[in-house]
Formats: C-alpha cells, sequence, structure tokens
C-alpha cells in the first residue's frame, strides 16, 4: 500500500509540472495588435482606473497588478471571467472579442470597494 | 458574513459533491475510506500549497499559469473518474455480490483505492486553494468585521459538507439494483463536466478557441449563483453560459468514457443457458 501511496501522489504533481514546464516554454508570447493591452491596477481594494474604455470587437489583454498584501478575485459575469490574484503579484485576463456596451467586474473577495467597469467602444 | 458564507459554500461544494459520490460507489471497495480520507488530507495539506504559490503559479505562462494549472488539474481528474468508472464496470458486479470482499478483489481495490486519493486529492486541492486564499485575505486584513466574515465562512464549509453529505447518505439508499447505474452515471456526468471547466479555462488563457461564444445564455433562468445552479454545475457541469468548445469537450468525455466502460462491462451470466 504504501508504495501505490507514494506513486499516486507523486503523478499527479509529476504530470503537473511537467505540463506546467513544457506549456511555459512553449508557448509564444502571444501577439497582439497595438494598443490591445490595458493595465489595470488593485490598490488598496480598488481598482485603478474604475472605468477602462476598450476597443470592441477586439481581443484584448488585461493586465492586473495586485498592489495590495492580499488576494484578490477578479470577477465579472458579463465577461465571463474569474481569476485569483495573489497580493503583490500581476495576472493576465484574456477578455473580447466585445460587442459595444458596459461590462462591470468587481473584486470578489472585496466587493463593496473593488468595483469597475469595461467601456467597449 | 452571508457573502463570506456563500462563497465559502461554493467552493466546498464542489468537492463535497465528489467525495460523496464517491464514498457512496466505492463503498464495498476494501479499505476505501481510508483512501478518501488520505486523499482528503493530502488535497487538504495541499491546497496551502497551492495558495501558497499563487503568485508564482499565475506569473507562469506569460500571466496564464493559474488557467493551466487548473486545466491540468481537471484533466488528471477527467482521466481518474474516467479509470474509475472502467474498473467499476468491469468489477462492480463482484463487487456487489459479495459485500465483503477479500482475497482477489484486492490487489485490484489497491489500484481503484489510489485512483480515489488522487481524484479527490485534487478535487479538495482546487477548491481548498481558493478558500485558502480568501480566508487569508479576511485574516490579514486590516478593516472591521472579520469576526463576522470568518464565521460566515465556517457556515458556509459546514454548509457545503452537509450537502455532500446528503448526497452520500441518498446514494445509499438507492435500491442495488440501480445503485451502480447510478453512481456510474453521475461520475460520467462529474467527468464531462470537468472536462467542459478545463475548455473554459483554456479558452480564458486564449489557448482554445471559444467556438461560439456562449453558445446559450439560461442565465436569466437558471442562473448559477442560485443554490440550483451551483448543484446542477456541480453535478452535471450546468453552465448558463457556456462557449461552443466547452460542449464540444463535454460531449467528448462523455461518449468516450462510456464507450470505454461498455467495452470492458463483462455480460451478465444467465444461469440458464439454452
Amino acid at each position: 500500500m504504501k508504495r501505490a501511496l507514494i506513486t499516486t501522489l507523486l503523478l499527479p504533481f509529476v504530470a503537473f509540472a511537467t505540463g506546467m514546464l513544457l506549456v511555459s516554454l512553449l508557448l509564444p508570447n502571444v501577439a497582439l495588435a497595438a494598443g490591445t493591452e490595458f493595465a489595470l491596477v488593485i490598490r488598496d481594494h480598488h481598482f485603478v482606473p474604475a472605468e477602462i474604455a476598450i476597443p470592441s470587437r477586439t481581443k484584448v489583454r488585461l493586465v492586473v497588478e495586485n498592489q495590495d498584501a492580499t488576494p484578490e478575485e477578479f470577477d465579472s459575469f458579463s465577461l465571463n471571467r474569474e481569476k485569483v490574484i495573489a497580493g503583490r503579484s500581476t495576472a493576465t485576463i484574456y477578455i473580447g472579442p466585445l460587442a459595444p456596451g458596459r461590462y462591470p467586474f468587481s473584486g470578489e473577495f472585496n466587493s463593496d470597494s473593488a468595483q469597475g467597469v469595461i467601456v467597449a467602444q | 458574513m452571508f457573502a463570506t458564507a456563500i462563497i465559502v459554500f461554493r467552493e466546498v461544494l464542489e468537492a463535497s459533491l465528489i467525495i460523496g459520490i464517491l464514498a457512496a460507489a466505492t463503498r464495498n471497495v476494501p479499505n476505501s475510506r481510508r483512501w478518501l480520507i488520505a486523499g482528503l488530507l493530502a488535497g487538504l495539506a495541499g491546497s496551502g500549497l497551492v495558495a501558497a504559490f499563487t503568485d508564482v503559479i499565475g506569473s507562469l505562462a506569460s500571466g496564464v499559469g493559474q488557467e493551466i494549472f487548473n486545466s491540468i488539474v481537471l484533466g488528471i481528474a477527467v482521466l481518474m473518474l474516467a479509470w474509475h468508472n472502467i474498473w467499476m464496470s468491469s468489477h462492480g458486479a463482484a463487487l456487489a455480490a459479495s459485500a465483503k470482499s477479500t482475497g482477489k478483489n484486492i490487489s485490484s481495490g489497491t489500484s481503484e483505492c489510489s485512483i480515489l486519493l488522487v481524484i479527490v486529492g485534487l478535487a479538495v486541492l482546487r477548491e481548498g486553494s481558493e478558500t485558502v486564499l480568501f480566508l487569508y485575505g479576511i485574516a490579514a486584513s486590516n478593516g472591521g468585521g472579520q469576526n463576522a466574515m470568518l464565521l460566515g465562512g465556517v457556515i458556509g464549509m459546514l454548509a457545503g459538507i452537509a450537502v455532500g453529505y446528503m448526497l452520500y447518505a441518498g446514494l445509499l439508499r438507492v435500491p442495488l439494483r440501480w445503485f451502480f447505474t447510478a453512481t456510474g452515471i453521475l461520475v460520467l456526468l462529474l467527468a464531462a463536466g470537468m472536462a467542459s471547466q478545463a475548455a473554459h479555462f483554456l479558452i480564458q488563457a486564449d489557448l482554445l478557441p471559444s467556438l461560439a461564444a456562449p453558445l446559450w445564455d439560461t442565465s436569466a433562468v437558471l442562473p448559477e449563483s442560485g443554490l440550483p445552479g451551483m448543484l446542477l454545475h456541480s453535478l452535471i457541469g450546468y453552465d448558463s453560459r457556456p462557449a461552443g468548445m466547452q460542449i464540444v469537450f463535454y460531449l467528448t468525455a462523455l461518449v468516450s468514457i462510456f464507450i470505454g466502460m461498455k467495452l470492458v462491462a463483462r455480460p451478465r451470466q444467465s444461469s440458464t443457458r439454452k
């Protein structure tokens, strides 16, 4: 039983590590057209800026930097995106192509203060 | 406090339903209980680790490391669930026949049991790491109302565990004739739902095309934020606004596992042969 235990604990870890390594090394940096990367900052449980204008019908890369010490979850029903971002780290979220309109998002861990909206125009 | 309870409830529910179904499905497999608990503990330890390394994982692969991690974890879980169902298809009848399994069943039981450990461990790891991060954020923040929020978290956790237990207890009441079919179908849908979720993460990471997103929108009639939506999401992989590619993954997993199960199922021995 001991050998089976060790193997089954190791197997997923090895699979994950190999997978992550392969993808990280082989994944080319996604090339997006100029003007399609936008920065969002989480500071004091607020999104800065609270409103971001992006081009509609275009795939956009949102780079979210969490400057707070605690983790936050970028959560948007209308964008269909949900992602946890650790404290003092940055994450990438791809959104779009979006039809013109307003797409609100919030920080699920601090929803009273962390609110924002993406405006596709 | 209510908001916190709901967030934690949702995370715990997913893992708890999986554990409930597998605990019921393997009740006659020797030592399965021990392995399930071992998986639970390993998953809890793992979720602490993952929570601690969220920033490292997240920054891998040009910032979409978390999506890749989630889809790998889900992918492994799908394979393990498929293996479980295929194993049960060939051994299930023998297990039903002998309530206390001894001898030759034990060795094949060990491979099945180690699958249980992996599935449960991964489920707890996935859901647990988000919960750990969330609760850590509350505990570390300077705002007021922390005790109420942490209490909400505990309530959500207990509620999630309770629902999983109810599913387990309910399944045990299913008459033996239908029991293996019922648990087999539930596990099949679990696997398909996870495949769909994995596709969702890969689409979010821009590694898969979405193929018509969303394919349908039933969020007005059956939102995932309500209790029935949550249960359907965890049990059958319901998504109120799925991408076309998610449906492709769902159906592919469903069909291939089903075929696998049928291929290995031993034909019933009829007592009277013509």
